[in-house]
């Protein structure tokens, strides 16, 4: 028996032996941007100018080119390579790279195309090709009026950079936020909306009365913001589609950050009575109001997680404001954030893994993540004054706000959005045309 | 009975001028805005429910028409034709063809590999079939599994770690590894919950060129939710390409022609 015991044994390691292959680990690679060529698009002869409005837009190829290529450096994943170093010209590029020459500069993908404009239609081609392989990614082709180049070339980005990185893009989408103007012991503050990229710039309200808080709808085109009407807070929604605001309830007492829940149907906010600020939500269909927290402490800022089933919101009933997750219907409520300062404006991601924050320590400002059980807290930026964070649609970046210190008579004063991703190293400045403050980020519009 | 029709008749008409007073203040006047969302790509109007439509229903519509009026229809799709058109445009088949002659050649060149390769598999074979090396066998394969299981938990029965005791040593294994090191290009952006190691297969030519790569966890690729994973073993595939000829060493072609490369994000990304 011993024998056979053995012999099986030895069998065993002979067959393992006879088949071992080698395996070497790869542990460490580099960590640099991604580098991308992107090839002017190919504007085909007989294709018209673009106009938009007093402008002509000559080469509509190349300018979508450009967009591409600011979005892709702007998201901080990818390092768009100089068009001056392009040995290969638009013209034959678009039809068979000559991959050889763009390997020469580095590139590892290259993005071709080709564009034809009539009177009443623009069709673009765009082809995405791995450089080393040789092989074509993705190559899709869209049409549309002419006028909408701009959001052609954002499609065309978040494409790319859906098939480079397996996540959705975020460049497809616009931004509401509260245009301010004027000194700050008087600010006149508008609602206005941009894409990502800071163009576009609309006003939506005239600047009579106050806007706060514009929050973008997850599932569609609507916001919901709060105004003031003859000194009473109004809870608003508005389409952006077709213009249309209505009136969601006037409140007695103040009313603080409405809030969509994740599939737009309710709106969940806080409401101050006496001195004392609880949870509510209204069903957008029925306007039934229902209280969610009962408390004699401030409860404020609630957020949906992605799938509905819990809400975020901050909370001083510990004695100091904190952080606090609890079931929808308001019940199992636990405290998730125990450092040191004080924890506010917590809002949960659209992937669901993390919560983002405004954290006040020793008088200075941080917005940071941390996971929804409070684990793993990490600090992306810090400043004088910053808050408000807003999630992009693939809960990669967050935009926020942030004051600079002005002296007594407000010199010196601005308010800008400013982007971060979750890496905390790509913190940059959203281009407004005024100073701006409570931005919130759309859902994709080519969903 | 007229003094209650008379008052009857005062209260309904005070309500009725104090609601043609008062409403039209509840009620704001539409934003007139520029049409800010004219490309027709998406599908917005499925997603859109709007939950005081009752209003909004007749301005929706007449949007949406007036929309439809000015939308080309637009399309999104892969030009697939002309790939049929023109197939010589794509370059991956003029590559593949070269692989192909390449490996003819290969077949029908040179007895010099066959002898070689024979010669190292009868070499290996008596290696294998002596008993005075059994002891030692037992003792590898015994150090191996302990390093498996340290290193990596998820390595499959066949492939044993042991690049030092079968082909490539320590600076042999080094000097490839540095190589790999400066052509892998990470995907920024990877989720670092979830397990980030690809596991590519290779067979090599006796330059260290690849004759056939192949990602062992195929299937992980198009597994929903894991898009990244596509992602992470394009980079690795697109980071063997920039490497060939791989640093591999002058002799011993016959242990190492079969190579397996574990690219492990996981490890870096943590820290």
């Amino acid at each position: 028996m011993k024998k056979l015991i053995l012999a099986i044994f030895y069998v065993f390691i002979f067959c393992n032996s006879a088949r071992a292959l080698i395996e070497v680990d790869i542990t460490r690679g580099n960590l640099d941007p991604l580098p991308v060529a992107v090839s002017p698009l190919y504007v085909e002869p007989g294709s018209k100018d673009v106009k938009q409005g007093e402008k002509i837009i000559k080469n509509v190829g190349e300018e979508i080119s450009k967009i591409v290529e600011i979005n892709f450096r702007r998201s901080g994943l990818f390092n768009p390579l100089k068009k001056d170093s392009f040995v290969q010209n638009p013209d034959i590029a678009h039809l068979k790279p000559r991959f050889e020459d763009w390997r020469l500069i580095k590139a590892q993908a290259l993005v071709t195309g080709k564009v034809v404009v009539s009177d009443d239609k623009l069709r673009v081609e765009f082809r995405l090709w791995d450089v080393v392989a040789g092989k074509e990614m993705i190559a899709l082709a869209f049409s549309t009026a002419p006028a909408n180049w701009r959001r052609v070339a954002h499609i065309i980005s978040d494409k790319i950079y859906q098939r480079l990185t397996g996540e959705e893009g975020y460049f497809d989408t616009r931004i509401i936020y509260v245009s301010e103007t004027g000194p700050k012991t008087q600010r006149y503050k508008k609602l206005a909306i941009m894409d990502q990229d800071g163009a576009n710039v609309k006003y939506l309200t005239l600047g009579n009365e106050l806007v706060l808080t514009p929050r973008f709808s997850p599932k569609n085109q609507l916001v919901t913001y709060l105004s003031y009407f003859r000194n009473m807070p109004r809870v608003y929604l508005l389409d952006i589609e077709t213009g249309v605001q209505e009136v969601v309830g006037d409140f007695s007492g103040m009313t603080f950050a409405p809030r969509f829940s994740p599939d737009g149907k309710k709106i969940i906010m806080s409401f101050a009575e006496d001195g004392n600020s609880d949870i509510y939500t209204m069903n957008l269909e029925t306007r039934v109001v229902e209280k969610i927290t009962d408390h004699t402490s401030i409860d404020t800022s609630p957020s949906y997680s992605p799938d509905g089933k819990y809400i975020c919101f901050n909370s001083d009933r510990s004695g100091l404001q904190q952080i606090y997750v609890m079931r929808s219907d308001g019940s199992n409520i636990k405290r998730i954030t125990f450092g040191k300062g004080l924890y506010g404006t917590p809002v949960w991601s659209p992937r669901g893994d993390l919560i983002a924050f405004t954290k006040v320590h020793k008088g200075r400002f941080y917005i940071g993540v941390m996971r929804p059980d409070g684990s793993g807290e990490r600090l992306l930026t810090e400043n004088f004054y910053q808050e408000a964070p807003s999630w992009s649609p693939n809960g990669r970046v967050l935009i926020f706000y942030r004051e600079t210190k002005s002296d007594s008579e407000g010199k010196g004063f601005s308010a800008k959005l400013w982007s971060i991703d979750l890496t905390g190293y790509n913190e940059r400045l959203v281009d407004t045309e005024t100073d701006g403050s409570d931005p919130s980020w759309s859902s994709l519009l080519s969903n | 009975m007229t003094r209650s029709v008379f008052l009857s008749l005062v209260f309904h008409s005070a309500m009725l001028i104090i609601t043609a007073i008062t409403l039209p203040f509840m009620v704001k006047p539409p934003i007139d805005l520029p049409p800010i969302l004219s490309v027709d790509l998406i599908q917005i109007t499925d997603v859109t429910s709007i939950p005081f439509a009752a209003k909004a229903a007749k301005t929706l519509e007449e949007v949406k028409k007036k929309k439809e009026e000015k939308r080309v229809v637009s399309e999104q799709a892969p030009p697939s034709e002309k790939k049929k058109e023109k197939p010589d445009r794509i370059p991956l088949p003029d590559d593949t063809n070269k692989e192909k002659k390449q490996i003819v050649k290969k077949k029908q060149n040179p007895e010099e590999i066959k002898e070689q390769v024979r010669q190292a598999s009868e070499f290996e074979k008596k290696e294998l079939f002596d008993p005075n090396q059994i002891a030692a066998l037992i003792d590898k394969s015994k150090e191996d599994i302990a390093e498996t299981i340290k290193k990596n938990k998820k390595l499959t029965q066949s492939s044993v770690k042991n690049a030092f005791a079968n082909g490539l040593t320590l600076s042999q294994e080094d000097a490839l590894k540095a190589q790999i090191f400066g052509c892998w290009s990470l995907p920024l952006g990877l989720p670092y919950q979830e397990n980030l190691l690809v596991r590519i297969k290779l067979k090599l030519k006796p330059d260290g060129t690849v004759l056939r790569s192949e990602v062992l966890d195929h299937a992980r690729m198009n597994t929903p939710g894991q898009g990244f994973y596509k992602v992470l073993a394009e980079s690795a595939l697109r980071a063997i390409r920039i490497c060939q000829p791989l640093r591999v060493p002058p002799t011993g072609y016959e242990k190492w022609k079969d190579l397996q490369l574990n690219f492990d994000a996981n490890e870096m990304l943590k820290g």
